[in-house]
């Protein structure tokens, strides 16, 4: 089975639409040019015609007894307009006897009024006016029948001219609409623009509202969205909320189920029993362990979601962690400190910041090789905390992978995969960049803050 | 007169299909070699030799060619044509003629085929009708005048003039001007008839003419002829390529151009819908447009010069404007009604028969 097509885009539809209105358009307008400039060109050449007539007819007078056609040349001059049609002309009774002009020219179909009406000279289309005239002398009552016609070259020129020129303006106007149909399609089409890049420059973990000012259309759409967004968010809060009321809850019991365990090891005289229990203690320790982090995790979040960033030095971050971590450290080994002579201030939360740093070292300490460091460097405008440890390290994509809430991927993330978690946590609360290096003999984790700008901190050591 | 049309129509009938016919043309040359691979004919109704020149230089060009001129009168030939015209058959491949307003018929009547090229497109409006009809030659006009009977003063120089010299009774110009007589020839009446479209000068001239016992005559020879030899002292309406012409070798004609007006006339082609080799006719049309045919033209005076310090003729007014040009127009419809032209003659008759 065939994938489904793809819906349309807007624009293509709304280009198509515009298309779709100037083809039409075009052939409407084409269609009426052509059969107005026919229209125009037979009305103006027929006229001509008709003056022609008018003028020959008039100059028929009655002498000695016979009807004598006095042709004006005026009559010809008028025809010349359409300068090179050809003419023909008849005067004659209306029964039908030739006075002068062509024999060959017939008769239109009724004789009584004025009338135009078309037909050929010698093989070439034509167009014809006949025109009555009523005399009513002594010695000659009837009417003559003046006969007037050309060919049709002037008239298809002027015809055709008005054509072009309508075609000229139509291509104009067209030009004209496409660019205003871009226009129209390129504004009404930004707002949806704002919208997706707005969404996708949101933090992964960004539910807030959107509060972007959109047109009536999209208003729709967007509470929609911070609809669904605000039930995931309070979806997400209630799990928080729970897990962290769950550890804090699991604490005691846990403690209580460690010491008993404990008790129960060293009192046991079976050794089969004793390592069954010996494992039991170990799995609550990693129960503990883990409470601590989830609780440690709830913790970090809850800050970070209260928003209150206070100006500190990164160094005392850097200080305060080691200070922590150092009951961790295996003997012999201690974490060395590299620290600036002057203050880094950044806006941070330092409960938060040392819970990252903690655990980002803790994991060094588990997995990697020593000598273990941490240390805070400034970079042009960029504050960096790194922590570094000469192990094998992971690679950059493998530290992601771990760094994601609860995994459960074994290696160097934490107990139950929670500690880099909390760091990468932490850093977004920050709006912190972390960079993952691994070297030949060195592997580091770098939280990377913008400076404080205007603010030089006043070193507390001084 | 439809008689006498009938009659003519008749001999050119006959002309067609008989070799015994005297009627039909005036005069044949054969240009060119024999054992030509291509033929060109000519009907025209200009002198053999003023078109000499023109055909030998488009010969020389066009050697492979062979060319059959043939002289005719204009109303045989312009009847000739028309018969061609509407059978389709025994055409010439150029129809060549002075009579500008029956070529405007002809070409009115559908007998001629379209073409255009850049020579053709450089024509005025004036002389391409259609782009059928095309006017080759320039050729005014004129007024002679017998070089030693009249002196400087008594030379009328416009119709003004003339009219103002026929005017005394003893005037010396009484009974001693002539024209074409506009019933026998065709170009007498084209002239006549334009000229009472241009301007009142022609019904005053028409008085003029009848009080003083003006002379209508037959053709442009007979009248540069009378004048020569001083039978005549006036010939009005001349036409200029043959006044020039002669002027050149005969010192008592003198030739000048009317100052209020000059006629001019382009004698025109076309090339018959159902010529035999209209290619070649076309090549000769553009031939005799090109500079090198208008130079011919220029040499037999079919082509008159009116500026520069070549100049053919003096026009005593100086303004170009006062040349006046036949247009190639359905205008000159008008002149060949039947109607129109029996007013017009009965009027012309009246001015020069009363006395």
């Amino acid at each position: 089975m065939r994938a489904p097509r793809p819906p349309i885009s807007l624009t293509a539809r709304l280009a198509f639409a515009g298309l779709l209105i100037v083809v039409v358009g075009g052939l409407l307008v084409t269609f009426l040019a052509w059969t107005y400039g026919q229209r125009a060109a037979q009305e103006a050449f027929d006229r001509l015609l008709l003056g022609a007539a008018d003028q020959i007819s008039a100059s028929i007078r009655f002498s000695d007894s016979e009807l004598l056609v006095d042709l004006p040349t005026t009559a010809f001059d008028l025809l010349a307009l359409s300068r090179n049609d050809r003419v023909v002309y008849r005067v004659a009774r209306a029964t039908g006897e030739t006075l002068t002009g062509y024999d060959q020219v017939a008769f239109p179909d009724a004789l009584n009024s004025q009338q135009f009406y078309d037909g050929e000279i010698t093989g070439e289309a034509a167009r014809f006016v006949a025109l009555p005239r009523y005399f009513a002398e002594r010695d000659f009552s009837g009417s003559t029948i003046t006969i007037v016609g050309h060919t049709r070259q002037a008239r298809n020129a002027l015809a055709w001219d008005i054509m072009q020129n309508a075609w000229f303006i139509l291509l104009l106007a067209g030009f004209g609409m496409t660019a205003l149909a871009l226009f129209a399609i390129r504004s009404a089409l930004e707002p949806l623009r704002r919208v997706s890049h707005h969404l996708l420059a949101l933090d992964p973990d960004d539910l807030a509202p959107i509060a972007l000012n959109v047109p009536r259309e999209l208003t729709a759409f967007i509470t929609a969205f911070n609809r669904f967004a605000g039930r995931i968010d309070r979806q997400m809060q209630v799990m928080q909320d729970f897990i962290a009321d769950s550890a804090h809850q699991l604490r005691t019991p846990i403690a209580a189920l460690r010491a008993t365990t404990r008790n129960a090891v060293e009192d046991a005289q079976n050794s089969e029993v004793k390592h069954e229990l010996e494992k039991i203690d170990a799995q609550a320790v990693r129960l503990g362990h883990l409470t601590d982090q989830l609780l440690s995790h709830a913790l970090v979040i809850h800050r970070a979601d209260a928003g209150k960033l206070v100006p500190l030095d990164l160094r005392q971050v850097a200080i305060d962690s080691v200070d922590i971590v150092d009951v961790l450290v295996p003997k012999g080994q201690h974490i060395r400190l590299e620290l600036p002579e002057s203050p880094l201030m950044i806006d941070g939360d330092t409960l938060s910041l040392v819970e990252a740093v903690k655990n980002l070292m803790s994991n060094a300490l588990n997995h990697g090789e020593p000598p273990f460091e941490i240390e805070v460097v400034k970079i042009d405008n960029t504050a960096r905390l790194h922590v570094r440890d000469h192990g094998a390290g992971v690679s950059a994509a493998g530290w992601r992978q771990n760094a994601r809430r609860f995994s459960r991927e074994p290696g160097r993330s934490g107990v139950g995969g929670l500690g880099l978690a909390i760091v990468r946590s932490v850093a977004l609360a920050h709006g912190a960049q972390i960079e993952v290096s691994k070297g030949s003999d060195a592997f580091q984790v770098t939280l990377v803050f913008s400076l404080k700008q205007d603010v030089t901190g006043e070193d507390p050591y001084d | 007169m439809i008689k006498s049309m009938t009659l003519v129509i008749l001999i050119a009938f006959a002309c067609v299909t008989s070799s015994l016919c005297v009627v039909a043309q005036e005069d044949v040359a054969q240009f060119g070699r024999s054992d030509a691979g291509q033929s060109l004919l000519i009907r025209s109704t200009t002198d053999i030799a003023a078109f000499a020149p023109l055909m030998n230089a488009f010969l020389k060009a066009n050697p492979e060619v062979s060319l059959r001129y043939e002289q005719w009168g204009s109303i045989n030939l312009n009847e000739l044509s028309a018969t061609n015209c509407h059978e389709g058959k025994g055409v010439a491949d150029l129809v060549i003629s002075s009579a500008v307003d029956l070529q405007t018929k002809l070409i009115n009547d559908g007998c001629a085929q379209p073409y255009v090229s850049s020579f053709t497109s450089q024509l005025p409006e004036t002389q391409n009708w259609r782009n059928e009809l095309f006017g080759l030659t320039y050729e005014p006009a004129v007024i002679i005048y017998n070089r030693l009977l009249l002196t400087a003063d008594q030379i009328p120089r416009s119709r003004f003039d003339l009219i103002d010299g026929l005017r005394p009774l003893n005037s010396r110009l009484a009974g001693r001007v002539a024209t074409y007589d506009i019933e026998e020839s065709g170009l007498g009446y084209l002239f006549a008839f334009i000229d009472s479209q241009q301007a009142n000068t022609f019904g005053r001239l028409m008085e003029a003419f009848g009080r003083s016992g003006a002379v209508a005559t037959c053709c442009s020879a007979e009248i540069i002829d009378a004048v020569s030899y001083g039978s005549y002292l006036i010939g009005y309406n001349v036409l200029g390529s043959y006044a020039l012409s002669r002027a050149e070798t005969d010192p008592n004609i003198g030739v000048l151009a009317p100052a209020d007006y000059t006629l001019v006339l382009s004698r025109s082609a076309y090339i018959p819908r159902n010529a035999t080799n209209s290619a070649l006719a076309k090549r000769f049309l553009d031939f005799a447009l090109s500079p090198a045919g208008r130079q011919a033209l220029r040499e037999t005076r079919l082509i008159v010069n009116f500026s520069g310090d070549d100049a053919d003729i003096d026009l005593p007014g100086g303004a170009a404007a006062n040349l006046r040009l036949i247009p190639l127009s359905p205008r000159l419809l008008v002149g060949l009604d039947q109607h129109k032209r029996r007013i017009f003659l009965d009027l012309w008759r009246q001015n020069l028969e009363a006395k």
